[in-house]
């Protein structure tokens, strides 16, 4: 019974292919596994919009949407007609089949990366040998097409957007890919669903997931903290900084190319966070071995839907940094300490299982963290700070 | 020669054509991106797929964009810029040529030497983690502490530049 709702799509999928003939198979099979996922992200995109404005509006003391249905949960169908029905502007010197490309390539590339995410158990599009390696290949297409909405725009707040996003992206790709190293590391495979495999099993009731060792925590941390960069928001969103560039690379796009460049940015947030739980909160095991009996899809989006309130609760709560602060970050603290990390896993593998090996690894991360941290902020002290040009 | 051999082929040359045609840099910088995907479409098609990502992850996530960043940061943005490359089109069409003819000549010569092999080969990406492992493992890790001290090098070089202030 569990097993069969726990299948329940595949189940469904299989049962559906019975009734193709057997030429047109391969092509019905890729749209049926294709088609759920494309539908499934976008309303996902949805509810995470009405959840983050409530969300948003609960911190800042505020009602937040309250107009459109029960409790404002109509409101993306209101944003989705309205941003339909606006005018289309493309600027006179923009150029125009660039201008037109960037969202269609950011939004292709943003469903793109979600054929090597397992949503569940046998629940993945294509189980590819070099999954990992692709997710971060399309991820830098994604790059790609913000230089080219900036650059196409032809417009300074745009440019000056496109290089902000161009330059944090690229800063923080660095820590990212670095920390899912040591995941590759322990599981020996880049494939998403070895990698899921290979975390399977409980020891009492607890479950093997990697973030439940030092250089797993250690990683997770600096993945989530370098995918809140890579997704361009709070305390990062310097590249949207509406106080200063009003919104950054897509700031001459109206009506619905608008919506879809939001679309993507949302789509990115939601898959790097599904490679953080498959790297290192176990995939779509359940974290308790009593709870194993709920299927593993709900498992799949409840870690998923934990992680998005824990990013809303982020911008919810820390200020933006500076271009400085920003880089300084990356490349003086999270680079050092995620190839620290590495070399933890590396003496994690190598020593025997026990208390010792929780010492020396835990002793390793958390002395460099102490004095890179320390290294951070030599030289800076904080007081009132004075303003040369304006004052 | 399959369907999707002739498309990706097509979209490859035509990327690179453009790349080596069009008026604009930027436009050049796309295009060129354009035709480097379709030889990573063309290496997945063969069954290479760590080469393939490789490819997209390198020339376009790191190679394009330090190309675009290049062009802004030397010129203006003007879209009239012209495409120096225009001026050497005879050498670069002499140079082309006798790539093409050193490169027909060695594929002409090669594959009647040795049988063509038909069958993709299977588990490649960790053949080729097994083949770093053990039968390359002292270049990889030659290169590898080499990449490391670049990279630690290039945060060293950003580390001192506003010593005191801040």
């Amino acid at each position: 019974m569990f097993e069969t709702i726990d299948q329940i799509f595949v189940l469904i999928k299989h049962w559906l292919l019975g009734y193709v003939p057997g030429m047109a198979q391969p092509l019905i099979s890729a749209i049926l596994s294709v088609v759920p996922v494309v539908i499934a992200f976008p309303l996902l995109f949805a509810i995470t919009t009405v959840l983050e404005r409530k969300g948003l509006g609960r911190m800042q003391n505020r009602y937040g949407p309250n107009r459109t249905g029960w409790f404002g949960i109509l409101q993306p169908m209101a944003d989705g007609i309205k941003s339909l029905t606006k005018e289309d502007i493309v600027p006179r010197t923009a150029d125009q089949l660039v201008h037109f490309l960037a969202p269609v390539v950011m939004v292709i590339a943003s469903f793109l990366v979600y054929a090597v995410v397992p949503l569940g158990r046998n629940m993945v599009i294509a189980d590819l040998n070099a999954g990992v390696l692709f997710f971060f290949a399309i991820g830098s297409m994604v790059e790609l097409s913000v230089f080219m909405a900036g650059w196409s725009s032809h417009s300074k707040y745009s440019l000056l957007g496109a290089m902000r996003a161009i330059a944090q992206m690229i800063s923080y790709e660095m820590p990212l890919v670095l920390a899912s190293v040591v995941v590759i590391m322990a599981a020996g495979s880049l494939s998403t669903v070895t990698i899921v495999n290979m975390q399977a099993g409980y020891t009492g009731i607890w479950p093997h997931w990697y973030v439940f060792t030092p250089w797993g925590i250690t990683g997770f941390i600096i993945f989530m903290i370098a995918a809140t960069a890579e997704s361009n928001r709070c305390p990062f969103d310097m590249p949207e900084g509406e106080s200063e560039i009003i919104a950054g690379y897509f700031i001459e796009y109206s009506g619905f190319k608008f919506a879809l460049f939001f679309l993507a940015e949302y789509l990115g947030m939601f898959a790097t966070s599904a490679m953080a739980i498959t790297f290192f909160l176990g995939g779509w095991a359940a974290p308790f071995s009593f709870l194993t009996w709920i299927p593993s899809y709900v498992w799949f989006f409840g870690k998923l839907l934990t992680i998005i309130c824990a990013f809303i609760w982020v911008r919810g709560t820390l200020p933006r940094l500076r271009m400085d602060q920003l880089m300084n970050f990356a490349w003086k603290f999270m680079l050092p300490l995620s190839l620290i990390n590495i070399v933890g896993a590396g003496i994690w593998h190598f020593m025997p299982a026990g208390f010792t090996r929780w010492g020396v690894v835990s002793l390793l991360i958390l002395l460099s963290c102490v004095l890179l941290s320390r290294g951070l902020r030599r030289n800076k002290w904080f007081h009132v700070r004075t303003y040369r040009f304006a004052s | 020669m399959t369907i999707s051999f002739l498309l990706l082929a097509a979209i490859t040359i035509i990327g690179t054509a453009a790349a080596m045609t069009l008026k604009n840099l930027v436009h050049c910088v796309l295009a060129l991106s354009l035709g480097l995907v379709g030889l990573a479409a063309l290496y997945l098609q063969l069954g290479a797929q760590f080469v393939g990502f490789t490819q997209i992850l390198v020339y376009v996530g790191a190679v394009a964009i330090l190309a675009a960043f290049a062009i802004m940061m030397t010129r203006s943005a003007d879209p009239t810029a012209s495409n120096a490359a225009a001026s050497f089109r005879a050498s670069g069409a002499l140079i082309a040529v006798l790539v093409f003819a050193v490169l027909a000549w060695a594929t002409i010569s090669g594959t009647s030497a040795q049988p063509i092999f038909t069958a993709a080969p299977e588990g490649s990406v960790g053949q080729v983690g097994a083949a770093l492992m053990h039968r390359f493992v002292l270049p990889l890790e030659v290169i590898g502490l080499l990449l490391t001290a670049a990279l630690i090098g290039a945060g060293i070089l950003a580390m001192d530049e506003h010593r005191g202030t801040r």
